[in-house]
């Protein structure tokens, strides 16, 4: 907040009586509530009680009828009397099945190591930006964004063509003599770790360019004066203060690879097992929608929570 | 030393810019393929192009993928606007930390999440009060502004947050209305903000295949949703020269993005 040239600032409290009367008189005006209520509301609506249904869901039974499940509460007009039925078979069932657990765990192996390649492909490319002139910057920022605007379908299924067994990359090594038998890329779990780098590259070279532009490039002469090797200097003054981009950048690319569908469809082989593609089959294919809502249930709690509170305490805004 | 680690750097970051392009290149390349293999080059052709434009199942979803983008990238610039009105300019009132906490999870909501969880809102709202009925445009418009929003709400919020309060508080001190205050003073300076929010929840719309299958009836297949199948079932050179047309449409707009802020920098470099 600036030098204060108005006596009413905006959400600071005037000390006085007089003053605290009239900020609240105007601060409940009914412009204001409408203001702050219409984003609230169509939140309120359309993004927090969606999740509250999938958890009355995840307690219901499949059931052969429209909607496909049953209703939680059961109505006997005879007695004038309600139970609540609670289902806890799907939550039970998810974990007695190995099959759910593993797909838990695969997804995020498969996060983990896409978003570690991720950073690896997008660390020198971020320092690149950040170090270069201000008119080659805005052409190699440009770069990096403009796939991020392209369709991300099409982005998946331009490595297809590039993976598959009469693909780009095996006519190439072929033509060579590198490779004398074509390699199996496609359908299988390097396919995917691929996929994701790509797809997601962006989302880690800008919040890491932020970091890495706001960098104190003294320091580093600073630190080359006093005899650091490149190094030295890299791991002890450029990786610490990139540390916030790179906390962003991950997990902007670590929570929606874990929940990925596209990808281990299209470039994922059948063993790929990703808990994206576990809750869509569930959905689409067994048309079991209770169980379906129990995997998201079970994949909110366990894998996104927690990050989002890490992403709220965090400096994690920061790559917006 | 110094030598040795520019070119490191500068190899490991032309490297990830060819990785970044080769893909889409090809693609590009390949549209103009005459072979209907993918992978056999058989001189240049533009047959692929009529392929696309004839194909009625394609065009169809194209025009209400523009649809469904234009109305809830519309939709989201206004809420959105908002939400990063109220976050930044409007102080504190109760339930701010839980609006704020609404507003940024959407960013990283895995979509299978959001998808099932709107399909299943609009489910039990259709048993509750009979509305909306089935599913089609309007819930996939419903649940594109809604992650949208989020967007938009975040380059607003940032762009209020960076800007100088003086102005808003010199309007108000020469006895501006709220009202008046918002749309004469406030919105020209976060246009922009505005104009890229809108953009970009126009192309995420636009690219969304998750959600909308999930929230989407049957005979409401978006762009994405045909392709996707499309490509599950093997080749489809057609699929080629539509990226091909949906790269160029983009590559003009940043060029054009550029050329502009190169325009606006020389002619502030003047005015100083």
């Amino acid at each position: 907040m600036n030098a204060p040239v108005s006596l009413n600032i905006p959400g600071q409290k005037p000390v006085s009586g007089l003053g605290r009367l009239i900020y609240t008189l105007r601060h409940l005006s009914i412009g204001r509530w409408t203001v702050i209520s219409l984003p609230s509301l169509w939140l309120a609506v359309f993004f927090f009680v969606p999740f509250l249904v999938v958890f009355k869901i995840s307690l219901a039974e499949p059931t052969i009828s429209i909607p496909p499940y049953s209703s939680l509460l059961e109505w006997d007009p005879e007695e004038s009397f309600a139970t609540l039925k609670l289902n806890l078979g799907n939550y039970i069932y998810l974990f007695e099945d190995t099959f759910y657990l593993e797909a838990y765990l695969s997804s995020i192996r498969i996060a983990a190591v896409s978003t570690f390649f991720t950073l690896l492909v997008a660390f020198p490319m971020a320092y690149l930006i950040a170090r270069s002139k201000s008119t080659t910057r805005i052409l190699l920022l440009s770069l990096v964004i403009l796939p991020f605007w392209t369709s991300f379908l099409l982005r998946v299924y331009a490595w297809m063509g590039f993976l598959k067994k009469n693909g780009l990359i095996n006519e190439f090594l072929l033509s060579f003599g590198i490779i004398d038998q074509p390699l199996t890329m496609l359908q299988t779990d390097f396919a995917v770790y691929i996929g994701i780098v790509y797809t997601y590259l962006p989302f880690m070279v800008l919040p890491l360019y932020t970091a890495l532009e706001k960098m104190d490039i003294t320091l580093l002469e600073a630190a080359e004066d006093l005899g650091g090797r490149p190094m030295q200097n890299f791991f002890l003054i450029t990786l610490p203060l990139a540390i916030p981009g790179i906390i962003a950048g991950c997990l902007l690319v670590f929570i929606p690879a874990v929940g990925e569908y596209v990808i281990p469809a299209l470039l994922g082989g059948s063993d790929t097992l990703m808990i994206g593609k576990v809750l869509w089959d569930e959905f689409f294919l067994n048309r079991d929608w209770p169980m379906a809502s129990a995997v998201a249930t079970v994949m909110l709690i366990v894998l996104v929570l927690p990050i989002m509170l890490i992403r709220n305490t965090n400096s994690g805004k920061e790559a917006f | 030393m110094q030598q040795r680690k520019s070119l490191f750097l500068n190899t490991s970051a032309t490297l990830g810019f060819i990785f970044l392009y080769a893909p889409i290149i090809a693609l590009i390349v390949y549209s103009f393929n005459k072979s209907k293999l993918v992978t056999v080059w058989g001189g240049w052709s533009l047959k692929w192009y009529s392929a696309l434009f004839n194909n009625e199942q394609i065009m169809t979803a194209a025009w209400l993928s523009l649809k469904v983008a234009f109305i809830s990238a519309s939709v989201a610039v206004v809420l959105g606007t908002l939400a990063g009105f109220v976050l930044s300019r409007m102080g504190r009132f109760p339930g701010k930390l839980v609006l704020s906490g609404w507003i940024t999870a959407p960013l990283v909501m895995p979509e299978v999440i959001t998808g099932l969880s709107l399909l299943l809102l609009f489910v039990a709202m259709e048993g509750a009060f009979g509305w909306p009925s089935g599913r089609g445009i309007g819930t996939i418009i419903i649940a594109h502004s809604t992650f949208c929003l989020a967007y938009v709400a975040v380059i607003v919020q940032s762009r209020l947050s960076a800007m100088d309060e003086s102005l808003e508080e010199a309007a108000m001190d020469l006895g501006a209305k709220p009202f008046s205050l918002f749309f004469l003073v406030t919105l020209p300076l976060i246009s922009p903000a505005i104009i890229s929010g809108w953009l970009l929840s126009f192309t995420l719309s636009l690219d969304d295949l998750v959600i909308a299958s999930f929230v989407s009836g049957p005979g409401n297949s978006t762009l994405p949703m045909v392709i996707f199948s499309k490509v599950r079932l093997g080749v489809t050179p057609e699929v080629n020269a539509l990226a091909t047309i949906m790269i160029g449409i983009v590559a003009l707009g940043v060029v054009g993005a550029i050329w502009q802020m190169r325009r606006q920098n020389r002619m502030m470099n003047r005015l100083d």
